[in-house]
């Protein structure tokens, strides 16, 4: 056969690593043809809806259903009693807490759910909804966790002892009926001494609002009890199915071969689906009393209310420093606010995730962290939002603490970060909290932005405005905002990693077909992040068969290998990963072939792109699609027919990409907008698989940080009533106020992955939200501004520059 | 409930009738009487557009209009402006410029820009994000968004020109 394309035309032909090859699902996005839950219509299907309470503390005296049972097309009214017998009424969380599925005696936050309706439609079930009658006895609310902490109250009865003693938690003592956990990182005697003998220190203390992760779909969930066969199929909006599947068989006593959980196409997530929530719970219950299908989607002001908030985050922090702005010291402590459960999404030893990376991409040698976790009559959840576990927290810390540090020491920002970066040659670098860094190169990556934004320039301009706002010349203030961020994503090593006992690797398993074609199926699930593109991209270049003929399939538990899902940017990290090594697999056994059928040592022939070629002689081989044709036609001496792989991949070590951000701001210090001149992000994320959809990846998670840092915000009045409940009040940014992004990036791959790919689809956010509030607060720097809260929403805006008098 | 009123709609080229209460919302008509399941439920307050239909020739937020008020009406729904045979210019560019992730918003925000480059067909960038300001996109950050449907003016009045 003579080959006449050139090796060139081949590889491009591959459409994999590298190239930004367009989605293929896209085709059926813009057709209007997605598939997701609330569009699973099945025969004789009926509607739940839930009776949420009014109240963010009380106890319940009476539910009486009967008025809405007798509603033509009610179905059932389920209450706890019902669930109780099932043991259903309360769950486990992820985070080795529980939470009551319906309200067990007592309410604990606002739109707690109290009763589960079933109806023959969405109309019916909202009218029943209203005929519950419930009847409450308001108790004393608490929605300040350091006021919950010194109450007498007690939120949770249920965790205290009959003789009143408090029994340790999942996460060991409690000092306080309303305290969840204490939870230590690194030497506090050893930071302490450090920073009472420093040359210079910075306090500050910082709250990181709660906020929410807001997917434009809700979440929901369709249960299919078929009680012939003894199989339950469940519909929904997971991001990690499978564990949804273990969860519903250790919760239903259904075995796991008969449950079969389903997420179809996800309308994004960034968190908010990464829990089990009553919703799931009750439909499938309702399914199997009623059986027949149930479906429960929320609307938007019960995902609000409801599930997965993220952040409320109350930090206080000492940095200390020499003279000339080397930073020996770090104390961060931080009270956490976890709401009524703790239904925190993190790895089982991490109740406060990776908080302990708040050293971030300084060389601080002494660091302490401590966190306490608190009840308060506030909806659980404690969620990821758009990063891994705490890690927009930890980030929004130190590159506070070092704006303020910056401050003390009287010296330029981007400065004092240059000079306490760990420096390329000490990766692998184990920080003083405990994380060893994979790979990094801070310095050039910081350089390289400040050049692209020439930021000399930028700080002259800013002294002139300076001058000229004091002169009365303009009544515009502008800000430079800087961050750099180190994230720490893919989790992760089992060793160290788990959720509810399971271990956090992620699989891959492939199947080629005869004619050279493939499917591959992963433990993850795409929310909008492209999987089915990119994936096929990672295999395309280790097989050599083109990602247009490669089906990336994820999120059938039956048809699926295990894996822990989509979040923490973990898919890339831990499923990428297995998808290369699953790759390398189908490779090892095409070799063999190759040499069978070349006549040769298997040691003689070499993969090349689409093929693998006699060492030497170059047109001597045989395509990976002859192969794959071999592989099941030809009986080949030793080897069984078929060429399919499976690869469960357990990381040896998370990812840490890295990136450098600089956003340039005006301030009208008479109406508080800030207007978003120039946002530049440089991204490192090691091996770079698809730069269109990194590109896209980086504009979605800044418009997150964008909308985080300046007026998004889960707000509660002291009655525990939510007063961001609804679009009109909970910030999401349109068209009009986000600004265009510069996107750049450098690349540092990650040693231990086999592709040296990092993860992206996070980044931007953890790096992002610092970099919007930098830039308020430096606008406001010159003009005495130390620290101010987030979110920076006109009027607080507004607030900052009347109190350091800019209105006099 | 028994006050059921009957119901004609044109949706996409296709007369429909049916019987609904007055209070039922036209996205739920168009999902679960009709099967069409291209716009979607993100907040029913009008706030999100993820349900942005053209009804009688103006952009609406289905999620906000009851059935009685849509009665007799033609609409038209990200089904109805292009398909396998023949896509919309708009749905190639938005695959094209990755306009798109999770794509919830997606046939909101298409069906939304095809009537704004009816209303103006050359529209400037700043034109095109008041235009859209109405549709939410929470993955996209929307600068895709906005270089698909200025790509998508261009074209079609190239295509205009090229015609005439």
């Amino acid at each position: 056969m003579k080959d006449e394309v050139t090796r060139e035309e081949r590889v491009a032909g591959l459409k994999g690593m590298g190239c930004s090859r367009k989605r293929v699902e896209d085709a059926r996005f813009t057709q209007g043809k997605g598939n997701y839950v609330d569009d699973v219509k099945l025969p004789g299907m009926l509607h739940g809806d839930f009776v949420r309470s009014p109240y963010a503390h009380a106890r319940i005296k009476s539910i009486n259903i009967d008025a809405a049972m007798a509603l033509p097309g009610v179905t059932a009214v389920l209450t706890a009693k019902d669930l109780e017998p099932l043991s259903l009424h309360w769950m486990p969380t992820l985070a080795g807490d529980k939470q009551m599925v319906l309200a067990d005696g007592k309410v604990l936050f606002q739109g707690q759910e109290v009763a589960f309706v079933v109806a023959s439609d969405r109309y019916v079930a909202a009218d029943a909804v209203e005929l519950v009658e419930v009847e409450y006895e308001e108790l004393e609310v608490l929605v300040d966790p350091f006021k919950s902490l010194e109450s007498d109250v007690v939120l949770r009865e249920d965790l205290v002892a009959e003789d009143g003693s408090i029994p340790p938690g999942a996460h060991g003592p409690r000092k306080h009926p309303n305290h969840i956990f204490k939870w230590e990182a690194g030497e506090e005697e050893a930071t302490n001494q450090v920073i009472d003998n420093a040359e210079v220190v910075a306090t500050e203390e910082m709250y990181y609002h709660r906020t929410h992760p807001c997917p434009l779909e809700t979440c929901g969930s369709v249960a299919s009890m078929d009680k012939v066969n003894g199989k339950l199929t469940l519909w929904g909006t997971f991001q990690a199915p499978h564990v949804v599947r273990t969860v519903a068989s250790l919760l239903s006593g259904i075995e796991e071969h008969n449950i079969r959980v389903i997420s179809p196409d996800i309308g994004g997530g960034f968190g908010n689906k990464v829990g089990v929530y009553p919703g799931y719970v009750c439909s499938i219950v309702a399914s199997i009393v009623t059986g027949v299908p149930v479906k429960w989607v929320e609307d938007r002001m019960e995902n609000l209310m409801s599930t997965a908030f993220a952040r409320d985050y109350w930090m206080k922090g000492k940095i200390s420093a020499t003279k000339e702005g080397k930073i020996t010291g770090l104390h961060c402590h931080v009270t956490a606010d976890h709401g009524a459960f703790d239904a925190c999404a993190d790895p089982t030893k991490f109740p406060a995730g990776f908080m302990n990376i708040c050293t971030g991409s300084y060389d601080i040698p002494t660091a302490y962290l401590g966190v306490d976790g608190v009840y308060t009559n506030k909806a659980p959840g404690g969620v990821s939002y758009r990063c891994s576990f705490r890690v927009t927290e930890a980030v929004y810390f130190i590159e506070r603490m070092i704006e303020v540090l910056a401050i003390e020491l009287d010296m330029d920002p981007a400065e004092l970060r240059s000079i306490n970066f760990i420096k390329k040659d000490q990766f692998p670098y184990t920080a003083a909290l405990g994380w060893e860094y994979d790979s990094g190169d801070y310095q050039t990556a910081w350089d390289k932005a400040l050049e692209a934004v020439d930021y000399k320039g930028l700080r002259a301009e800013q002294a002139q405005r300076v001058a000229d706002f004091k002169a009365g010349k303009t009544r515009k203030v502008m800000g430079i905002g800087l961050s750099f961020f180190t994230e720490i994503v893919g989790a992760g090593p089992v060793k160290n990693c788990d959720i509810l006992g399971m271990g956090m690797f992620d699989s891959c398993e492939i199947r080629i077909h005869p004619t050279g074609s493939a499917v591959a199926r992963l433990g993850t699930i795409s929310q909008g992040q492209g999987h089915a593109t990119t994936f096929a991209q990672i295999l395309a270049t280790e097989i050599g068969l083109s990602a247009d003929s490669i089906t990336i399939e994820e999120g059938d538990t039956d048809t699926a290998p295990y894996g822990l899902g989509t979040y923490g940017s973990r898919s890339t990290p831990v499923a990428g990963a297995a998808t290369a090594m699953a790759g390398r697999k189908i490779r090892a056994k095409a070799q063999m072939i190759a040499a069978y059928l070349l006549e040769v040592h298997d040691d003689d022939v070499e993969f090349d792109v689409d093929r693998f070629v006699v060492k030497g002689a170059p047109e001597r081989f045989k395509t990976m699609k002859e192969i794959a044709y071999a592989a099941y036609n030809q009986a080949i001496p030793g080897l069984e027919p078929g060429l399919e792989a499976v690869s469960y991949y357990d990381p040896p070590n998370m990812t840490y990409p890295f990136g450098a951000y600089v956003c340039v701001m005006d301030i009208d210090v008479d109406t508080g907008v800030p207007e978003i001149r120039r946002f530049y992000a440089l991204d490192d994320c090691g091996t770079r698989i698809n730069p269109m959809v990194i590109e896209g990846q980086i504009h979605g998670g800044l418009t997150e940080a964008l909308a985080v840092a300046l007026g998004q915000e889960i707000a509660y009045d002291d009655m525990g009533n939510v007063k961001t409940g609804t679009l009109m009040d909970f910030f999401l940014p349109t068209a009009w106020e986000v600004p265009n992004y510069e996107t750049d990036y450098t690349v540092t791959p990650s040693p231990h992955h086999p592709i040296g790919a990092k993860g992206v689809g996070e980044s931007p956010h953890v790096g992002g939200v610092p970099c919007f509030s930098n830039a308020v607060q430096d606008a406001f720097r010159p003009f005495g501004n130390r620290h101010t809260n987030m979110p920076h929403d006109h009027w607080r805006i507004w607030q900052t520059a009347n109190n350091l008098g800019l209105h006099d | 409930m028994s006050n059921k009123m009957h119901v004609k709609l044109n949706v996409n080229g296709e007369d429909h009738e049916f019987l609904a209460e007055p209070r039922e919302l036209l996205i739920y008509a168009l999902r679960e009487k009709l099967n069409i399941t291209g716009p979607h439920v993100g907040c029913e307050t009008s706030h999100c557009g993820a349900c942005t239909v053209t009804m009688n020739g103006k952009s609406v937020k289905s999620c906000t209009v009851f059935v009685a008020q849509a009665n007799g009406a033609e609409v038209t729904t990200i089904e109805g402006l292009g398909g396998p045979d023949a896509l919309h210019v708009l749905q190639e560019n938005f695959k094209e410029h990755h306009g798109l992730q999770c794509g919830f918003c997606t046939p909101g925000m298409i069906t939304r820009a095809a009537k704004l480059l009816e209303e103006n067909p050359n529209p400037t960038e700043e034109e095109v994000r008041f235009g859209i300001a109405g549709n939410i996109c929470r993955c996209t950050g929307y600068q895709n968004i906005v270089k698909s449907i200025l790509s998508a003016a261009s074209e079609l009045n190239a295509a205009k020109e090229a015609a005439q």
